[in-house]
C-alpha cells in the first residue's frame, strides 16, 4: 500500500469581511489515506469536512502546514494539474458541475482539458459511463436526469480523467432514497473493483458504515478515526458531536444502558436481528 | 409563454440538412443571406421562394413550425411594410390622412417583406436543422483562425454552451421561485408598470443570487476537472466534411449565380 | 380547516411530446387539526400535488375544497386561500430577498394589507416560533448560516398565519442537529398552536416519529393511506416503490419471521427498547 495523501499539521483560515474576525477553519489537521481505502469523513456542518477536502485537490492551499498527494506538494503550482488529474472532486448539486448540454460531452469535458486524442477520449468516456451504468444516457441531456444519474454522470466525468482517488463532497446530501443507493454503489464499486481510493464526505450515518475507516471532525479537528465498528461503539461522543449514529446501534446502546447484555459493535440490521434473537432465545431458555 | 416560442429552436432529424457540417451550415446561411440581398426583382424571388421552400422540404421541418416561428416577428414586419409604403416617394395610390401611399412604395414593401421573411426563414431554418451543441463547435471552428487577431474563440463558444447548459436549469428555477413567492401572496401580474416592476424584486433577487451561487459552483467545478481555457484542449467529436456538404456548397453557389443572372430583368 | 380532494388529476403539457400524467384520481380527506405525512420518491407525484392545496396549479379535472370552499372554482379568491394554507417550498432559504431578516419575514403579512403593528407583531411571533433569537431582525438574512437561514424564510410563511401548513422536505440537505431541531420546531406548531400541518419527505425516519397519518404516494396515485404502523408493515411493498423503510422497521419484521412475538407496529428506537426490554424481562 502506498500512501495516497497526507496531511501534516494543516490549518485553514478564513477571514470575514464584515467584522475582520479570522476564524480558523480547520486547526492542525494531521491525515494520511493510503492506496485503495475508502474512508469517509463525518462531521455536521462547519466542522470543516468540505474544505479539508478541497484541499486534498489544490483547489484550496493550507495557510499553515502541508498537503502531500502521492508525496506531491500541493503549494507547488508545477503539481498542481498533476494533482488534479491525480485526484478527482464531485461536489454536492449535481446541476451545478455539469457542464454541457449533452451527458456524453460532459465526460468528455475533463479528458478533453488533458488535451488528448480525440479516439481516446472517446475510449475513456465510453468505459466511464459503462462504470456508471449510464452508457444508454450518453446522447441524454442532462437536465431531463434524476438527481442520481446526474450525480452519476459527474463521477464518470471524474474516472474518464483516470484519477487514483475520488473525493465525493457530499454527493447525496440532495437526493432521494433510489438516487442515494445508486450513487452509494458506484461508490463501493468504484473502490471494489476499479482500486481507486475514496473518500466519502456525508453526515448520513449508514453511508459511512459502508465504508473501511471513519474519520470524525469537529471545529476543524479530527477528534475520531478508526474502524466504523471502533467509531460507532462510542454513541455518546458522536451525540456530543452532533451526529447520529444508525438506529440499530442506537437501540443495542439504550438496551446496554438498560442493563441488557447485548453486544456493542452492532452497526447493520442483520447484526441487531442475529443479537437480538439470540438474546431472546436465551431468556426463554 | 416561453415554451411557445418556436423561432430558433431544434427540430431533431435525420435529413441531409440535419447531417450538414455546422461550420458549412453557417457559411451557407451567411452566403444565403447574401443572396437574398441581391435580388431586384419578382423573378428572383419567385426561384429564391422555390429554393427555400425546396429546403425546408428536405430537412423534414413541418412547414406549420416554420410559420408558427414567425409569429412573434409580425409586428415587426408589417412596421416595416407600412413604412415603406407610406415613406416612399412617387406616383400616388391613395392616402390616409396626411399619409400618402404610392406605387413604388407599395412595390418596396412587398419586396422589403418577402426579404425580412426569408431571412427569418433561412436563419431559423438553420437553428431548426442544428443542436445548439453543433452550432456552438461550427461558430467555435470558423472563428479559431481569428484568434491571432485577438478573437476569443473558445471562451465564446464555451459561454455559449454554458449559457446553454443553465437555460433550462434557470427557468425551472424561476418557476420554482415564483410560486413560492405566489404562496407567500406576491402578485406578479396586477398592477400599473412600476407596481409590476417592483413586485420583480423579489422574483429577480433570489434568482441572481442563485445564479451567482452556480456560477460559483461551476467554476470550482471546472477547475477541478483541469480547465485551463482552451489552449492544449482537445476535442473528443472532429468535424469532418463529407461529399453532402461540398454539394451543399455547389447548390448555394449555383443559386446565386442564377439570381445574379436574373438581376437585369424588369419584374 | 379541512382539505378534500375529490378525483383530482393533473397532467403536464397536454398534447405535447412531453406530456406526462402526474396525479391520477387522487381522492383523499384531511381532518383539521391533523398530522399527516406525505411520502413518495421524486416524479411520485407529491410536489404536484401540494401545489393543488393553495391554487398554485390548476387541476385537469377533480376539485380540492378547502375548508369546504372550492379553490378550483374560477371565482374563489386565491390570495385568500393563499393566506389561509401556507407552503413552504423545499430549500426555501433561496427564495429570500429582502435586505433584512424583518422585511423578509413581514412580506407575507404585509401583501396581507394588515396594518403596520399587526405585521411587527407576527414577525416577532414567528421568528420565536422558528426558535431564531430578536437580535437576528436588523441582520441581512444572507449573513446567516444554512439552517438559520431556512428558519427565517419558514418563518415568513408562519407570520401569515395560515390555519395549514404544507412543509416540502423542510429537512432536506441539514445536519443532524438542524434536523432535528427544525423537525422539533414542526411537532410544536401541530401541538401548541394546532395546525394541520402536512409534512413531504422521502426520509421515513423523520416521518415515523412525528405523525397521525402516512399518505404515500407512487405514479401520480395515493398507494397507501393509513397509520404509521400500518403503513410500515409493508415494507416490501414500499421498498419495491423506492421508498426506504425505518432500520428499526427492518429489525422487527425480521425477528418476526425468525418467529419471535414482537409487535409489528414499532418503527423508532424507544418503542423497540421498550417493547424489547418487556420481551427479554417477561421470562
Amino acid at each position: 500500500m502506498g500512501e495516497m495523501i497526507n496531511t501534516i499539521n494543516v490549518d485553514y483560515t478564513y477571514s470575514h469581511e464584515e467584522n475582520q474576525k479570522v476564524e480558523l477553519v480547520l486547526n492542525n489537521v494531521n491525515l494520511k489515506v493510503d492506496k485503495g481505502e475508502f474512508i469517509t469523513i463525518l462531521g455536521h456542518n462547519g466542522s470543516g469536512k468540505s474544505t479539508l477536502a478541497k484541499h486534498f485537490n489544490a483547489l484550496l492551499l493550507p495557510a499553515g502546514g502541508t498537503v502531500f498527494i502521492k508525496h506531491m506538494d500541493t503549494s507547488d503550482e508545477n503539481y498542481r494539474w498533476d494533482i488534479r488529474q491525480t485526484v478527482g472532486m464531485v461536489f454536492q448539486n449535481p446541476d451545478n458541475q455539469i457542464v454541457a448540454t449533452i451527458v456524453e460531452e460532459d465526460v468528455a469535458f475533463g479528458p478533453e482539458n488533458l488535451g488528448i486524442l480525440p479516439s481516446e477520449i472517446r475510449e475513456r468516456v465510453d468505459y466511464a459511463l459503462k462504470v456508471v451504468g449510464m452508457y444508454e444516457y450518453r446522447k441524454h441531456a442532462p437536465h431531463l436526469l434524476s438527481g442520481g444519474q446526474k450525480q452519476r454522470i459527474a463521477i464518470a466525468g471524474v474516472i474518464a480523467m483516470k484519477p487514483e482517488c475520488i473525493v465525493l463532497d457530499e454527493p447525496t446530501a440532495m437526493l432521494d432514497p433510489i438516487g442515494r443507493r445508486e450513487v452509494l454503489d458506484t461508490i463501493k464499486k468504484l473502490n471494489k473493483e476499479e482500486g481507486i481510493t475514496v473518500i466519502l464526505i456525508t453526515h448520513y450515518m449508514d453511508e459511512a458504515v459502508e465504508s473501511d475507516r471513519i474519520v470524525v471532525m469537529e471545529k476543524g479537528n479530527i477528534v475520531m478515526d478508526g474502524s466504523p465498528k471502533e467509531v460507532f461503539s462510542k454513541v455518546e461522543k458522536l451525540k456530543e458531536v452532533g451526529l447520529d449514529v444508525p438506529q440499530v446501534t442506537e437501540l443495542a446502546y439504550e438496551l446496554r444502558a438498560a442493563g441488557v447484555n447485548v453486544r456493542q459493535d452492532i452497526l447493520t440490521v442483520d447484526e441487531c436481528v442475529d443479537e437480538l434473537a439470540r438474546l431472546i432465545n436465551n431468556a426463554e431458555l | 409563454m416561453i415554451k411557445d416560442i418556436t423561432l430558433g429552436q431544434y427540430f431533431p432529424g435525420e435529413s441531409v440538412i440535419h447531417r450538414l457540417d455546422p461550420r458549412i451550415k453557417i457559411i451557407l446561411t451567411l452566403l444565403y443571406i447574401t443572396a437574398l440581398f441581391m435580388i431586384k426583382n419578382f423573378t428572383g424571388y419567385i426561384i429564391f421562394a422555390a429554393f427555400t421552400f425546396e429546403m425546408i422540404y428536405i430537412s423534414t421541418v413541418p412547414v406549420k413550425y416554420v410559420f408558427k416561428g414567425l409569429k412573434p416577428l409580425v409586428f415587426i414586419i408589417i412596421f416595416t411594410a407600412f413604412i415603406n409604403i407610406f415613406m416612399t416617394g412617387g406616383r400616388p395610390l391613395f392616402s390616409i390622412g396626411p399619409l400618402l401611399a404610392t406605387y413604388e412604395g407599395l412595390n418596396m414593401a412587398i419586396l422589403m417583406t418577402l426579404r425580412l421573411l426569408f431571412l427569418i426563414i433561412g436563419t431559423s431554418l438553420l437553428t431548426f436543422t442544428t443542436s445548439p451543441i453543433s452550432l456552438t463547435d461550427g461558430i467555435e471552428k470558423l472563428l479559431n483562425p481569428f484568434r491571432r487577431i485577438g478573437v476569443p474563440a473558445h471562451e465564446l463558444a464555451m459561454m455559449m454552451t454554458i449559457a446553454l447548459r443553465f437555460i433550462p436549469t434557470l427557468l425551472e428555477e424561476t418557476d420554482k421561485i415564483m410560486k413560492a413567492q405566489m404562496a407567500r401572496g406576491a402578485d406578479f401580474e396586477s398592477g400599473n408598470l412600476l407596481k409590476r416592476a417592483k413586485g420583480l424584486v423579489p422574483l429577480l433577487v433570489p434568482l441572481f443570487i442563485s445564479a451567482f451561487r452556480r456560477a460559483d459552483d461551476l467554476a470550482i467545478a471546472m477547475e477541478s476537472r483541469c480547465y485551463r481555457g482552451g489552449d492544449q484542449r482537445t476535442r473528443m467529436k472532429q468535424l469532418k466534411l463529407h461529399n453532402r456538404d461540398y454539394i451543399a456548397i455547389g447548390l448555394v453557389i449555383g443559386l446565386m449565380i442564377i439570381l445574379f443572372l436574373v438581376r437585369g430583368l424588369k419584374y | 380547516m379541512s382539505i378534500r380532494i375529490e378525483n383530482l388529476n393533473h397532467i403536464y403539457m397536454p398534447g405535447s411530446p412531453f406530456e406526462k400524467q402526474a396525479l391520477k384520481d387522487v381522492n383523499l380527506e384531511i381532518k383539521r387539526g391533523e398530522f399527516v405525512g406525505l411520502i413518495g420518491h421524486t416524479g411520485s407525484g407529491k410536489s404536484t400535488l401540494v401545489q393543488h392545496l393553495n391554487g398554485l396549479l390548476k387541476p385537469t379535472s377533480g376539485k380540492v375544497y378547502i375548508n369546504d370552499i372550492d379553490i378550483t372554482d374560477k371565482k374563489t379568491n386565491l390570495k385568500e386561500v393563499r393566506n389561509k394554507v401556507g407552503l413552504v417550498f423545499q430549500y426555501p432559504e433561496h427564495q429570500l430577498f429582502e435586505e433584512t431578516v424583518y422585511k423578509d419575514i413581514a412580506f407575507g403579512p404585509t401583501n396581507m394589507n394588515l396594518t403596520e403593528e399587526e405585521v411587527e407583531e407576527r414577525v416577532y411571533e414567528a421568528l420565536k416560533t422558528v426558535g431564531l433569537n430578536k437580535n437576528v431582525l436588523e441582520k441581512s438574512p444572507f449573513e446567516l448560516s444554512g439552517g438559520q437561514k431556512r428558519r427565517v424564510a419558514i418563518a415568513g410563511v408562519l407570520a401569515m398565519k395560515p390555519d395549514i401548513l404544507v412543509l416540502d422536505e423542510p429537512t432536506a440537505g441539514l445536519d443532524p442537529i438542524g434536523r432535528d431541531e427544525i423537525l422539533f420546531q414542526i411537532k410544536a406548531l401541530h401541538t401548541k398552536l394546532d395546525m394541520t400541518v402536512i409534512l413531504v419527505s422521502h426520509s421515513m425516519e423523520d416521518i415515523a416519529r412525528m405523525v397521525d397519518r402516512i399518505i404515500v404516494m407512487h405514479k401520480g396515485s395515493v398507494a397507501m393511506n393509513d397509520k404509521p404502523g400500518a403503513v410500515f408493515k409493508k415494507d416490501r411493498q414500499l421498498e419495491e416503490m423506492g421508498l426506504s423503510v425505518p432500520q428499526i422497521t427492518h429489525v422487527v419484521n425480521k425477528l418476526r419471521s425468525k418467529g419471535i412475538h414482537i409487535r409489528d407496529d414499532i418503527f423508532t428506537v424507544h418503542q423497540a427498547k421498550k417493547e424489547l426490554l418487556k420481551l427479554l424481562s417477561r421470562q
